[in-house]
């Protein structure tokens, strides 16, 4: 894992898995919504609208997964001062930030049929709100600085010390007994039917794909740049 | 622990000669809560109804107005400078800090609580829970603002992106803090409301000390 810290071989590396991203991307995404929006049942209660969760569950979980790796990395950065790390973190935040709105309005657009009401205080929609804030925070206080690498270590002060809100969110469903839906893995396992839960699964490794492929645009511009900047400064 | 106290001796001397930034800050704090029964209008049984929530936002609010000249005057005289170059441990002088801005922020409010209790005409049995709220909640924000403090020390626009750090982060005080008035205004304990908020107030004490030295370190190098 240290060896990915030289940004010439995490470019290497990247080149190599940047086409797997993409073709896992197509192959989840088209079959994914195929059997999201038209094969699979429209759910008992729910009816058709059922089929907002192939998009909320998934960017639900990026999200989360988003603030983890930008968690990890800005740790990484603080502990060895990895240029990498960082860059990885700054790349993550916009992209999770986006998925984080996006489950947010798909729940609000699920929450209007479902529950009759588009937005309530529960616990996980309030933390999953309060992870949009400390997004929005990093992207804030990353730029505020006029000397870059300060602005870096703050942002990854932030970002650790919003860390604690992840397992909150995760276990919120299992600790307040409120509107949002419980968890469906549980100790008997998925309490999901099994036409539901391919596509949910191929939605997963769609969006999952679709964040990597961005996540390696985004740094690789960024080491781009800072070679740039290193050759412009010799000049 | 001699540090500390010198510390905060200091600290305390110095807000005393300036008490006037502390009284503005308590007196912001009864003046925005006073505007509420004005804002809300006389219908019988709102305000106490919301009296709690007002009570705590503005404590929130108050809070941060004091959190921002809480290390830019040290800074600005070069003293933060002296104190980090020397042999005192940067954790003793954040705890140090944390204290003294409780004592000078954190226990005006509490003092004044019942007062607003009684203004908003919130039912008499919701002043020791606002009171004991307020005790074990308020140096958990003076600890989570220290970092928020700290973090942004050289930061431009330092004035907005403070609030918009530290407000996410005390939404759990502020929901447990009411929770515990609104529980006991129905006449149940809030015995475990006020264990979450020791809770809170233990992670905050292991944690932000060490997350606003770190941030102090960086931003002198």
């Amino acid at each position: 894992m240290h060896a990915l810290a030289n940004p010439n071989k995490f470019l290497k590396i990247a080149k190599i898995i940047q086409p797997f991203a993409i073709i896992i991307f197509v192959f989840s995404i088209i079959p994914g919504l195929l059997f999201a929006l038209i094969v699979s049942p429209p759910d008992y209660q729910q009816g058709e609208t059922v089929r907002i969760m192939y998009i909320h569950v998934p960017s639900a979980w990026m999200g989360l997964f988003s603030y983890a790796i930008m968690a990890i990395c800005s740790g990484s950065y603080l502990i060895w001062r990895y240029p990498i790390a960082n860059m990885i973190a700054r790349a993550s935040a916009p992209i999770g930030a986006i998925f984080t709105t996006l489950c947010l309005l798909s729940g609000m657009l699920w929450g209007e049929p479902m529950w009759g009401t588009p937005w309530v205080w529960d616990a996980r929609l309030t933390s999953m709100l309060v992870l949009l804030f400390l997004y929005i925070g990093y992207i804030a206080i990353g730029n505020a600085y006029e000397n870059p690498e300060q602005g870096n270590k703050a942002s990854a002060i932030l970002a650790l010390v919003g860390s604690v809100n992840l397992p909150i969110i995760k276990f919120s469903v299992d600790w307040w007994n409120t509107l949002h839906q419980p968890s469906i893995f549980s100790m008997e396992g998925i309490s999901l039917d099994s036409s539901m839960i391919t596509p949910l699964f191929l939605m997963v490794i769609a969006f999952q794909s679709y964040y990597i492929i961005l996540l390696l645009i985004n740094v690789n511009t960024q080491i781009i740049d800072s070679k740039i900047r290193a050759i412009s400064l010799r000049l | 622990m001699n540090a500390i106290l010198t510390i905060i001796n200091r600290d305390l001397r110095i807000s005393f000669l300036h008490r006037a930034d502390s009284l503005l800050v308590a007196g912001f704090f009864v003046i925005t809560v006073m505007l509420f029964p004005f804002g809300i209008g006389p219908e019988p049984g709102l305000l106490e109804r919301v009296g709690a929530g007002i009570i705590w936002v503005t404590a929130l609010l108050a809070t941060l107005l004091s959190l921002n000249h809480l290390f830019s005057e040290d800074e600005r005289d070069g003293t933060l400078e002296l104190l980090l170059t020397s042999p005192v441990e940067i954790y003793s002088i954040v705890i140090a800090k944390t204290l003294s801005h409780w004592l000078t922020s954190g226990l005006p409010l509490i003092i004044l609580s019942p007062l607003l209790v009684a203004a908003l005409q919130m039912p008499s049995n919701t002043i020791l829970p606002m009171i004991i709220g307020l005790l074990l909640g308020t140096p958990t924000l003076s600890m989570i603002g220290i970092v928020g403090s700290t973090l942004t020390l050289n930061a431009r626009l330092r004035g907005i992106l403070m609030p918009l750090i530290i407000l996410p982060l005390y939404i759990p005080i502020l929901i447990f803090g009411v929770g515990c008035v609104d529980v006991e205004s129905m006449n149940f304990s809030s015995d475990r409301l006020y264990m979450v908020l020791l809770g809170f107030l233990i992670i905050s004490f292991t944690l932000c000390p060490w997350a606003a030295s770190t941030a102090l370190k960086m931003s002198f190098e």
